[in-house]
């Protein structure tokens, strides 16, 4: 782990859902987690593991149970609508198609992104200064798009999309990235594409970052430390020197050994 | 006989005007929002009465006019806030807003109609103005060619600021708006308070215009509006915020034109509704039926 201050502390996170149902089910069981300043966090776990409910905690689609601790930058909000969590957090989903607005350009989906976390006023929103910032920003994507700022979002492809939405998620330099399986539904060649530039962008702007991945190959090459969920609880969190040389087998070793059951289920295995 | 044609388009031209306004106001809930938003029959009537009352209890034209917007943008804020902060449906919130504002309409005039006759409308304030006689279409058609360019201005500006991207962008990706910081519920208030000021504003000429207020004149305005909206867009398939707000102006004045003509040619008033549907229907189901025949994918249709 890194030297860094802590960023993020999540204390007694808990998250029911279905209360008092005979479907109730604990996604998020009393977690405790502290992010460091700079650490690029991977989280691997089955299906249900909760590593999408714990995100959607931090970046405030609904709240803990009550108790529950979300504190970033020193400030607990945890209980926050959504959209004021906006400012601290940055979010690249699996569905490109919900981190950019189809009907909307290019120009104007960054001139959104752009002013994350910001009041925004009645003057134009874009300007030559903001279009050259975006062209910048877009630039390093190899894509072309630097040049199609005027360019319906909805005519991209899906890779296209996802990489708009990466620069949207990252361009006004937000606390923290929430990446959410974000390579999932790209094609093998896009994926890596998608994922040479989040190391690109995490690199250059001292990101700290937590990725959600379905895929075990993926969690032990990107990042600095390591955590794998198993039903709503932490069950291994390796910093960077623990996680160096390991192999999926050490992985699926540790899980079992963690969880206290064979690793048998689900797609983790199909991805290796 | 060119007479007659000249006439008619005149008289399409102010009406396609000031109806395209209920079209822009439709656009915005509708199109833009994404937002079924059927206060508009209610919000028109709210905007007519509310100017005659007014005027007939002394007020000047102007700030009587005004004050239409200022109801319609309330009307629209409480159907706002019936979707947004008491989550009812969006269709619902407005069917109950105009279900209900056809009491307060009542309330307001204190019947069912009020008379603006012998009284000094905006109109004739313009005429004096121009020095033009009272009741001419050419002072009909300053005045709503005035009104129509100073909201299309204000809109097309207003669209493209920062507040209004994020306006634009909720009707679209509700859900990405949110992440990036933006609080949606106000941007719905605000997308329906603009809309049905917009029309209240349309219902205060229209009251003007024509010399009286009804309790009655709302009806099926929010099928003219969006009988306008996409007849617009099928004959002008528009891009970019400009000419989107002009197709529904123009899809106003050819919705308002078709109907003159129809008129003219003898129909009778009552035959105009299922013309409308009609007409609605045509615009709609084209597009689709020229994809079909291209083989091309069509998305499912909307069920709201």
């Amino acid at each position: 782990m890194s030297q860094n201050k802590s960023l993020l502390q999540l204390r007694g996170i808990t998250k029911i859902f279905s209360k008092g149902t005979i479907d109730e089910v604990t996604a998020l069981d009393n977690i405790k987690l502290d992010v460091n300043t700079e650490d690029y966090i991977t989280i691997i776990g089955s299906n249900g593991a909760g590593k999408t409910t714990l995100l959607n905690v931090i970046g405030g689609v609904f709240p803990p149970e009550r108790g529950g601790k979300v504190v970033i930058s020193g400030s607990d909000i945890a209980g926050l609508s959504e959209y004021k969590h906006a400012a601290y957090v940055g979010r690249v989903y699996q569905d490109p198609h919900i981190g950019t607005a189809a009907t909307m350009t290019i120009e104007e989906n960054l001139a959104m992104a752009v002013l994350r976390g910001q009041p925004r006023r009645l003057r134009p929103a874009t300007n030559k200064q903001r279009r050259e910032l975006f062209r910048s920003a877009l630039a390093p994507l190899s894509l072309g798009l630097e040049d199609r700022l005027n360019a319906q979002v909805g005519t991209l492809s899906s890779g296209q999309r996802q990489a708009v939405a990466l620069v949207m998620a990252t361009i006004s330099k937000p606390a923290l990235l929430l990446l959410d399986e974000h390579t999932a539904n790209l094609d093998p060649r896009t994926a890596q594409l998608v994922l040479d530039l989040t190391e690109v962008i995490v690199q250059r702007e001292k990101m700290t970052t937590i990725m959600v991945t379905h895929n075990m190959e993926l969690a032990l090459r990107y990042g600095n430390r390591l955590i794998m969920m198993h039903e709503g609880k932490i069950v291994v969190d390796l910093n960077q020197k623990q996680r160096a040389g390991l192999t999926i087998d050490d992985l699926i070793a540790a899980f079992e050994q963690a969880s206290g059951r064979r690793f048998i289920e689900d797609n983790i295995l199909l991805r290796r | 006989m060119l007479d007659i044609a000249g006439s008619v388009l005149s008289f399409s031209f102010y009406e396609g005007l000031v109806f395209g306004l209920v079209a822009i106001g439709v656009y915005l809930t509708l199109r833009v929002l994404a937002f079924p938003d059927l206060t508009v029959d209610g919000s028109y009537t709210l905007g007519g009465a509310t100017t005659a009352v007014l005027i007939v209890n002394g007020v000047h034209p102007v700030p009587a006019t005004l004050a239409a917007i200022g109801v319609g943008l309330c009307a629209g804020l409480v159907t706002g806030v019936l979707n947004t902060k008491l989550r009812l449906p969006a269709l619902l919130a407005g069917i109950l807003m105009m279900v209900g504002l056809y009491s307060i309409n009542l309330r307001i005039m204190g019947g069912a109609n009020v008379s603006l006759l012998r009284q000094v409308t905006a109109f004739d304030k313009v005429a004096e103005v121009l020095g033009l006689s009272h009741g001419s279409i050419v002072v009909s058609i300053t005045v709503a060619l005035a009104i129509a360019a100073v909201v299309f201005f204000i809109l097309n500006w207003f669209l493209r600021t920062e507040i209004g991207l994020a306006l634009r962008a909720t009707g679209d990706n509700e859900q990405m708006v949110r992440s990036l910081g933006v609080d949606t519920d106000k941007n719905i208030l605000m997308g329906c308070a603009i809309a049905n000021g917009l029309v209240g504003l349309a219902g205060a000429v229209v009251a003007q215009g024509q010399g009286f207020a009804d309790v009655g004149m709302g009806i099926g305005m929010i099928v003219m509006g969006l009988a306008s909206v996409i007849i617009g867009e099928a004959l002008f398939r528009p891009r970019g915020m400009a000419r989107l707000l002009l197709a529904a102006i123009g899809g106003a004045f050819c919705y308002r034109l078709f109907i003159t003509v129809a008129l003219r040619l003898g129909m009778a008033p009552g035959d105009l509704k299922l013309i409308t549907a009609v007409l609605v229907v045509i615009a709609l189901a084209v597009p689709f039926i020229r994809k079909k025949l291209r083989h091309e994918w069509i998305p499912p249709a909307v069920r709201w």
